[in-house]
Formats: structure tokens, sequence, C-alpha cells
């Protein structure tokens, strides 16, 4: 007997024209016409510990995936390989941060807040402990399929009291998030980019820096007002620019702190005048940015005509990564076009 | 070198007297909730006595002493045992004792780090405090501190695949300042824990995974004093476990030879009489 829902499996495909690779997990995130930074995030964290003796690093077998290689290498007696073990890695890191140190614990988002999410919430959460867990291939970064697909990952920590939750756009905002994450006193949670990461932010406003629990406008706009975290600001940004040649004024508030919500910021722009206002993700709809947007502005009383960009809530499919964003609706043309005939 | 920083301020009781009274002071717990897991309580009550009368160094004054050894409950539910203990050695009031488990005590019915003065984690999600465990002997071996982290687990939690994560871990990164404590009195929530996952010789597992591993009595005094000793002077950079055999409800005959579970029922009026049944036993 087949299930309807594997019954797919059973149809004979063809080998198309135009052949495109799938993306492999140590793919670094493509972002046309941007300049881009090698290991961003490993190369932080070396700066950062230098001056601080109290940060170490862990990884459960992904320090190559996650950058954390760079520091390895820089301080291999302050690197501990915690091997296939996800557990053990966030209850060791517990540990280490209860005898003063601050850990950077590094592996995939999936398994962070799938697997050790129990580990997270009790050893490290629930005592406010200082421990910083990195996670890369957050959302639908890689086109693995949904065992390596965090789609629902701010959804799980948005629950999490204590937990402060950052999903940086680019280069910048994760080399300036390193230093302010080590030295925040409770628990992070933090999406990452690795490998060639792209350097966006500034391009559109070069006085632009990361700052924690602060969201930022970073091009205004009349009749647009995208909000926007992690990946998906490139992506507005650069939308912006397209809908701009189409007379229509996009802003873009850039929200890389998810958790705790920049509400003031969030409610004063969405309170100016009359424009569609548009939240955008790499994440599920439910339970992410626009949620909580969604929630923060009904509760003031602030009700503008109000969209949601992000994943649908689906298990993805797998394939290569522009196909999905393309087909998920998180790629620039789409996210124009959705805007366009929002309007 | 254990005790050192008590001297004079504790009566010099014997580790009989000293697991007399932990038994006593979990009954007067139990007695005033009506509840609790004393049969758990009563069981582990040598192995705690010999723990804080004999193996480990702290300060009563100062729970948070940088050099005491860390004692961690992974099992949050023999909280009602450890603050019998943590009373005994001064580090918590006994004239709190029956605030157990009210609204603002700070006692807890499970075990919380952020509730209790010399409770160092919280205990409770079964299958976390070795890890937490491993996780500090890697912190205090970074300080080059000489103390120990004890882990006090219980049989049911060698069927979380999280403790194995993390005795691997431990072999891995030579923790040989870590002892694992295993109570195993063959007892969990729907049952025999033998009869729940196959667990196996358990001791030669340890070993197998690379532990310095023993298996005593866990009621026999000398014995448990003998097994402490020895994994805190192996030679080697193993991490070390101690398998404890314990009889629930020990001390109190007829809790012991009642239909034993997970949580013993005692009627109220049950509690005097097991107190008078303990006084009649008061070791000399």
């Amino acid at each position: 007997m087949t299930l309807n829902s594997l019954a797919r499996k059973y149809e004979p495909r063809k080998v198309p024209e135009t052949k495109v690779a799938t993306s492999a997990m140590i793919a670094s995130l493509a972002a046309e016409g941007y300049d881009t930074v090698a290991a961003p995030f490993g190369h932080a964290l070396v700066d950062c510990a230098r001056k601080d003796e109290r940060i170490v690093g862990l990884s459960a077998d992904l320090s190559k995936y996650t950058d954390l290689h760079i520091f390895a290498q820089a301080m291999p007696d302050r690197f501990y390989q915690m091997g296939m073990a996800e557990q053990v890695l966030i209850s060791a890191a517990a540990g280490l941060a209860r005898e003063g140190f601050i850990p950077f614990a590094t592996t995939y988002a999936v398994f962070a807040s799938r697997r050790a999410y129990d580990f997270i919430a009790m050893a490290i959460a629930e005592e406010n402990l200082p421990a910083k867990i990195i996670c890369a291939l957050p959302g639908l970064t890689t086109g693995y399929g949904p065992s390596h697909q965090a789609t629902e990952d701010l959804a799980i920590f948005r629950g999490l009291p204590n937990m402060t939750i950052i999903d940086p756009c680019d280069a910048d905002d994760i080399a300036d998030m390193v230093p302010q994450i080590a030295a925040h006193p409770g628990p992070v949670y933090a999406r990452l980019l690795r490998g060639k990461v792209p350097s966006v932010l500034r391009r559109h406003k070069p006085d632009y820096r990361f700052q924690l629990g602060r969201a930022q406008m970073i091009r205004d706009g009349r009749d647009v007002l995208v909000i926007s975290t992690g990946l998906m600001t490139m992506r507005a940004l650069d939308a912006a620019t397209a809908l701009a040649g189409d007379k229509v004024d996009v802003g873009v508030l850039h929200v890389p702190t998810i958790k705790p919500l920049d509400v003031e910021t969030i409610a004063a722009e969405a309170a100016k005048g009359g424009r569609l206002v548009v939240t955008a993700e790499n994440h599920t709809v439910i339970g992410g940015l626009g949620e909580a947007v969604a929630g923060a502005l009904l509760t003031r009383g602030i009700a503008p005509r109000f969209r949601m960009i992000g994943l649908p809530d689906e298990f993805l499919e797998a394939g290569a990564l522009p196909t999905l964003h393309d087909m998920y609706g998180l790629s620039v043309n789409k996210v124009a076009e959705r805007i366009r005939g929002w309007l | 070198m254990a005790m050192t920083t008590q001297a004079g301020r504790i009566p010099n009781l014997s580790l009989a007297q000293r697991a007399w009274n932990i038994r006593r002071k979990a009954l007067l717990m139990g007695e005033v909730q009506g509840q609790g897991y004393i049969g758990q309580a009563l069981g582990i009550a040598d192995v705690l006595a010999a723990a804080y009368f004999h193996a480990l160094d702290y300060r009563p004054e100062d729970p948070e002493w940088e050099g005491r050894d860390r004692f961690l409950l992974s099992i949050g539910h023999y909280a009602i045992a450890l603050y019998a203990v943590l009373m005994e050695a001064g580090i918590l009031p006994e004239n709190e004792l029956e605030t157990y488990g009210m609204d603002d005590s700070r006692m807890p019915m499970s075990g919380m780090a952020s509730y209790t003065p010399g409770m160092e984690i919280t205990g409770g999600s079964l299958g976390q405090g070795l890890g937490i465990a491993v996780g500090m002997a890697m912190g205090l071996k970074r300080k080059r501190s000489p103390a120990f982290v004890y882990n006090l687990m219980s049989d049911g939690e060698l069927g979380e695949g999280s403790t194995w994560e993390a005795a691997m871990s431990a072999v891995q990164h030579r923790l040989d300042n870590l002892i694992c404590l295993v109570d195993f009195n063959d007892q969990q929530a729907d049952g025999k824990s033998t009869a729940a996952l196959a667990t196996g010789d358990e001791r030669a597992k340890w070993e197998a995974f690379g532990w310095h591993a023993q298996r005593v009595n866990g009621n026999d005094l000398p014995a448990v004093v003998a097994a402490l000793d020895a994994a805190r002077n192996a030679p080697d950079t193993q991490p070390r476990v101690i398998i404890f055999d314990t009889t629930m409800c020990k001390g109190v005959p007829f809790l012991e030879a009642r239909e034993i579970t997970h949580f013993v029922r005692v009627e109220p009026d049950e509690w005097g009489r097991a107190l008078a049944v303990l006084e009649e036993g008061y070791p000399q």
C-alpha cells in the first residue's frame, strides 16, 4: 500500500534542458551585486575572544559549517569538539556558563531547535545563563529538504522566556552582533549565514550599525513599509530598488532582534500615515516576525493595511535554492511582484 | 579535607547518625505535605550522608564558595532528600523545614537552582544532569580548580540517550574530576526500571564507555565510603561512576515491606508511626 502522501515518488521525471545544481550545504548564500566577507562570525569571535578570556567555543561536529573552525584554529585550547551529540553540546555549554565562561555553541538551526530544545529550555534559559547558541541554515537556506530547513525555529524560541533571538541580515550584522551578544548577560539564539556572506546594509545606509534590541530604518518610503528580518531585509531592499523604477516608494525597517522586539520603533513607523505594511521573514508565517508585529500593532490600536511574506505552513521541497526561493516567494522578484499586487 | 571548614560548628556525629537525621528530616517534610518521594529519600540517605559528611568539601556559610565540590541533583524529585542533607550540613536553615512545598518556600517539590541555597542546577527534566556536569567539569579544569563535580542520577535516567552522549563526552575530554552517582533502586514511574528498558549489565556498560566503574550496596555505609574514596583517588584520567543498589524506604521496615512503587503511598496517620519506628533505631 502506498500512502497518498508518498505517491509522488513513483512518478517518473524527465531530465531538464537547463540543469541547475542543488545547493550544497556548504554553499554561501548568493546575493547579486554585493561584496562578500568570508566567515564573518568566525573572525568576529576570534577578535572578541582575544579581549575576553571567558569566551569558549563548542560545536557538535559542524565547526566547518558554522565558521567556528576559524576560532578553533586560532584558539585550539578554547575550542571543544563535542561530536555529533547536540544534547551534551547544549548541556555542557550550560555547565561552562555556570562556571563563569561565555560559551558559543554552534550547530544547524534544525538540530538546536528540534533535538536540543529541552536542554536549551531547562539547562540554559530557565536559569538565564549567558550561553550563546549560533545556528547555520536558518529557514530556507538549503535545498536539502525539511531535515535541514529550520522553518519554525523562531516560533519555537519566541515562546521561551529569557531568550534573546537574532536573525542577522548580512556580514556586518554578524560581525557587529558577536561582541554585543557576548556582553549580553543572558542566553542568545542567533541565526547564522556562513561562508561568503554578502555585505548589504551599509551599501544602502553607510552609517548603519547593528544594535542589539533595536530596529532601524534602512531606507524611507512613502507608499509601503516593509518590516523585515534576516536575509529578507536584503530581498526587501533589492525589491524596493526595483519598485522605485515603477514609482513605488518602499521603506524598509530592519528588525534583526526578534526578541525582545523593538515595539516602539515598529509601532512608530507603522503609525506613519497610510502606508501598506508588509512583514518579510525567512521563516514560516506562523509564530515568527509577522505575527509578532501584528500582535504588537493591534494591542496598540495601530491597524494599517497589513500583509505577511514568509514561508507557507508546509514541509518544503528539496531542490536548487534559487528555484525554491522563487517557489516560496523569498526571491527579489517575488517580493516585488507581491507588493505590486497588494497596492 | 572534607568538613575542615565546619569544625566546631556541627556536632561530631557518626555517618550513621547523619543518615538517621536525614531520614528523620525527610519524614518530617513528608508529614508537612502529606506526600513526597519518601521512598527515594529513605533509600538514598546513606549515600547523601557519606557524600556530605565524608567526601565533599564545602562551606556551609558560603554555598557558592568557588573551591567547593559541586553536587548536582539531576533527579529533581529527590529534592526532599537533598533538602534534608542541606539542613543537616547547615546550608539550609532547619526552621524552614515546615515550609516544604508551600507557596513562597525555598524548598519546592522539585529542585531548582534559583530557589534553594546549595541546589546547583534545576533538575527534573531527567537526563540533563550528567551533561551539565560535563560542562562544569570542563570549566573547573579550565580554571585549574581541584574541585570535583558529583552528579546524582537515577537508574531511570540510564534510559535517556543524553546520559550516554554525556558519558562519551566525559571520557573524550578526560574528566577525571567528574563522579557520577547512580541510585539504583530499580523503580521508575511505571514499575521496575529493569523491566522498562534493557539496561543490561550496568557496570560493564559504563566500563565499556570508558569509565572507572564500581557497584556497591548503597545502604552499607562502609561500602559507600570506600567507593567514594576509590572514586576520588583513582589514579587514571577517566571519569568515575558508582552505581549504588539501594532499598526504597530503607530504615522504616513497615514501608520497606509495602508494595514498592515510584510514589510510595503513606496514609496520614503513618507519618507519625514511621517517625516512631525510626526513633527506635537511633544509631549509637
